[in-house]
């Protein structure tokens, strides 16, 4: 039985059909990646996991138990932590006060104030710090940490790589091992191929809503990746 | 010199319309909603207290009703606000505003229809007379200056609420950013009627102590809202110690108008302070905005 | 003389007309006209109280349009309009007894009296943005009312008489005198509606339509809110003040607790919101079922404002277009057609109808 099993989804914004019957399956231990160009619908794949937009048909399944009705905030209690699109940490709030929200819900499990330091080394002497007074890269790893706070068994990272230099995106992804040794199931949301195909275990390709291809990276040539992303 | 007198009035005063306002700034800042029944909601915690102190054979100091009233309007803000008035937050503001004011006539109405119109006033006896003399010039009544310091531990300990505990995190952070406060598991309807609740129960405290300080009746519910709106605008938005400096600026606008023009004045004097302080430095003096 | 066309695609092009109006518009148009002859020589043949409960009704709907207008079109809430009631109330009295002014025609230094006072008072209240704006305006309304309550002059806390008007009414009798009022509050109100009605046609209008819907895009394809916000309530000002002098002529005299009261803005809120924002017909049907539970429920005393209150709440949450609203998405249907529809045209036909969008609104 996988961790996550998308069955068959279609979401809308109003009358905007952004995913039309989507179907993949994450599990448990690996790197999911899904990769496709802006407003290709990953996000919206992303948001509807963890429960901020509803299907209009289809259903989600974690640990093999349907969770559509589910509230967001009960899914983070199930495992689910969403890592969003743009960040958005809480900007009056301090970096140890946004890392101590990600642990509202008080799942038990490895990650504590402590073990996000020690991972993100870089946040320890911002700790005191207001969150609105920290550069791009630090936001992402504070994002990052705020999400693993909640001792996710599934985490899922919107875009955490936008925007940043790349010796910044190169830590984050130093850090996918530390995550996965801590029970997180990663699934991971990119528009840059590259970096991410290296480490997942399975990709999924969207174009404009629709999977243009899935499956094991190493199956695919760049070329066979590059027509799905783009859809020639 | 007796304006120091009017000065000094005017400080202690400032105390409770501090703990007027920051009620009121509470819930604006935890859910964009401006509440225009907040001053009659205030002024039902004097009724409910002059109901408590009345009920059973023993008479019994109001100042002992605080507690009590406290409850009941902690409890009566979390289900308005999750009965109803989270059906409005985020629909823009004039489904707040049109709505919290249909709730402000009714409970106007309902107040004149229980209790009439007349005057009321929660007896404390001798301790409204007492008085603390300073100089053969200056003398504080106790009342006063309890109230005052009164409202001073409220809003350190609100700061220290809003600072130090899982749940005034959980404030902060929906005032910053709900939907990300969702992606961390916080239920925001609960989080909603709580700081509601909070808002009412500190209120509870002001509207108590003002009716141990006045009289009151049902229309007095209106001006409780505007010296609310005024000290938090005075005091600048988004800042706890703000609407206590913002009222303080208000009582002593108040009283010192009053000193200087007569009492028919005295309101008059605040909202006109309050005006000249809206053109001069609309952000209020310690007001706080923050952006990622 | 043809039809715009749009492409659709290679092989299928359709023609289209912009159009506002419907032949069933042209028709209520044409109902209309008659309706308001009657309603102009109603005085002349109807019986004195109704001519007199018509004044109050005509008022409130003035009110309820300029409401209307203030928040439906430029996203001002305003629960201080009983300032600008009150102001023209006592501006009249002001030029009727101490200027020398027929009371009739001091009406029309009311309204710019409204206006005058709106100037500084938008400066001020445009400092804050939504809820708070709205308290921001009752202050206001509170601070012209305690200055005008401390002008012993003036009549005081217990008001005055307006003695011009009362030596007027001698003169002409009662009859006269209350046909005459009921002219200027029928002025008003078709004022009100009139104002409305252009404004929303003319570019401002769409703007204020743009403002309404997305300030930012509205600001950003060159609109100035600012501006367009003082205009809107500038006029409302001045038409609250307009009512204000109507209701001093009506009453004889002028009181600071009952020209200032936010009573005013309670049922002027209950009617624009049962009615329905955005919308010129709403606050007409708003008006008539305020009215008809008025006369209904006139014996209720405080129990009437709560049930005001909470049906106005109820109607907000549930129906937030208000009732008539509610028949509007029923059956797409618009007495005073503001929106601009769009009709396909069948290729080769200039009239054929062959599906139809609307859009704004």
């Amino acid at each position: 039985m996988s961790l996550l099993k998308v069955e068959n989804i279609s979401v809308f914004y109003e009358d905007f059909q952004a995913l039309y019957d989507i179907n993949l399956e994450v599990e448990e231990g690996e790197i999911f990646a899904c990769i496709g160009a802006n407003g290709a619908g990953k996000s919206t794949l992303l948001k509807t996991i963890a429960g901020i937009l509803t299907p209009r048909r289809g259903h989600i399944l974690f640990d093999g138990k349907p969770i559509d009705h589910v509230p967001p905030y009960k899914r983070v209690e199930m495992g689910i932590s969403l890592v969003p699109e743009g960040r958005r940490v809480f900007p009056s709030l301090t970096v140890h006060e946004n890392l101590l929200m990600g642990a509202y819900r008080g799942r038990k499990g490895p990650w504590t104030t402590d073990a996000v330091y020690e991972l993100f080394p870089l946040l320890k002497p911002l700790r005191k710090r207001q969150a609105s007074g920290l550069s791009g890269g630090e936001q992402q790893a504070l994002a990052i940490g705020r999400g693993l706070m909640a001792n996710p068994r599934l985490i899922l990272l919107d875009e955490v790589s936008l925007g940043l230099a790349p010796v910044v995106i190169k830590r984050i992804y130093e850090a996918f091992p530390t995550m996965l040794e801590s029970g997180c199931t990663i699934l991971v949301v990119e528009q840059d191929v590259q970096h991410v195909l290296t480490v997942a275990d399975h990709v999924a390709c969207f174009l404009e809503g629709r999977i243009s291809l899935q499956g094991v990276p190493s199956e695919f040539t760049p070329e066979q990746i590059t027509a799905a992303y783009f859809g020639v | 010199m007796e304006w120091i007198n009017a000065l000094v009035q005017g400080i202690l005063l400032g105390g409770l319309y501090g703990l007027f306002a920051v009620g009121l700034s509470l819930v604006f800042g935890t859910m964009r909603l401006t509440n225009l029944a907040h001053g009659d909601l205030t002024l039902l915690s004097a009724y409910i207290a002059l109901t408590v102190v009345g009920m059973g054979t023993a008479r019994f100091n109001p100042l002992y009703s605080i507690p009590i009233v406290m409850v009941i309007m902690f409890v009566v803000g979390y289900a308005l606000q999750r009965g109803l008035l989270n059906l409005v937050v985020g629909k823009g503001d004039v489904q707040g505003v049109i709505v919290t004011f249909g709730l402000s006539i009714v409970i106007i109405n309902g107040l004149q229809e229980k209790f009439t119109a007349n005057s009321q006033r929660l007896q404390v006896g001798k301790l409204e007379k007492l008085s603390i003399t300073i100089s053969d010039q200056l003398s504080v009544g106790w009342l006063p200056l309890v109230i005052f310091i009164v409202g001073v531990v409220v809003i350190a300990a609100l700061q220290i609420f809003m600072g130090r505990t899982k749940m005034g995190r959980a404030f902060r952070a929906v005032s910053d950013d709900q939907e990300a406060a969702r992606l961390m598991g916080v239920n925001t309807r609960h989080v909603w009627s709580v700081a509601m609740g909070v808002a009412l129960a500190i209120g509870a405290i002001g509207g108590v102590l003002m009716g141990i300080r006045t009289t009151f009746e049902p229309s007095l519910g209106s001006n409780l809202l505007i010296f609310a709106f005024e000290a938090v605008i005075i005091g600048g938005m988004g800042s706890v110690w703000g609407t206590l400096l913002g009222g303080v600026v208000l009582g002593i606008a108040q009283l010192l108008g009053s000193f200087a023009f007569g009492p028919a004045w005295s309101i008059l004097c605040g909202h006109v302070v309050f005006v000249v302080i809206l053109a001069l430095r609309p952000q209020g003096f310690l007001a706080k905005t923050v952006t990622a | 003389m043809s039809a715009p066309e749009i492409s659709l695609s290679e092989t299928h092009t359709k023609r289209y007309s912009v159009y506002v109006a419907t032949r069933t518009n042209l028709l209520v148009l044409g109902f209309g006209v008659l309706v308001l002859v009657i309603l102009a020589l109603f005085p002349l043949f109807g019986p004195t109280m109704w001519t007199r409960r018509l004044v109050d009704f005509f008022s409130y709907l003035a009110l309820a349009e300029l409401w209307n207008l203030m928040l439906g079109y430029a996203g001002l809430i305003s629960v201080g309009q009983q300032g600008f009631i009150g102001i023209g109330a006592y501006t009249l009295w002001l030029f009727s007894d101490h200027l020398g002014i027929s009371p009739l025609a001091g009406a029309v230094f009311a309204a710019i009296g409204g206006a005058i006072i709106a100037l500084p008072a938008a400066a001020l209240v445009f400092r804050l943005r939504g809820g708070y704006l709205a308290i921001g305006t009752w202050v206001i309304a509170e601070i012209l009312r305690l200055t005008v309550a401390n002008i012993k002059r003036a009549g005081g806390n217990s008001g005055i008489t307006i003695q011009a008007v009362s030596e007027t009414v001698q003169k002409l009798g009662t009859d006269v005198w209350y046909s005459r009022v009921y002219w200027w509050a029928l002025a008003a109100a078709l004022i009100a509606i009139g104002v409305t009605y252009f404004l929303l046609r003319s570019r401002t209008g769409l703007a204020l339509k743009a403002m309404r819907d997305n300030d930012l895009a509205a600001e950003s394809s060159g609109v100035n809110l600012w501006r367009t916000k003082l205009y809107t309530y500038v006029i409302a000002g001045a038409g609250c003040a307009l009512v204000g002098a109507i209701q001093a002529m009506y009453t004889l005299r002028v009181h600071p607790g009952s020209a200032f009261s936010v009573n005013w803005t309670a049922y002027l809120i209950f009617i624009t919101i049962i009615g329905g924002v955005g919308t010129i017909e709403g606050p007409i049907i708003g008006t008539i079922i305020f009215y008809v539970l008025r006369e209904t429920t006139s014996d209720w005393g405080t129990w009437y404002f709560i049930a005001l209150g909470i049906l106005a709440i109820a109607v907000t949450i549930w129906s937030p277009a208000g009732i008539y609203g509610w028949v509007v998405r029923k059956w797409n249907f618009m007495l005073f057609p503001l929106q601009r529809r769009v009709r396909f045209l069948s290729p080769g036909s200039e009239t054929g109808l062959q599906g139809e969008t609307s859009s704004g609104g």
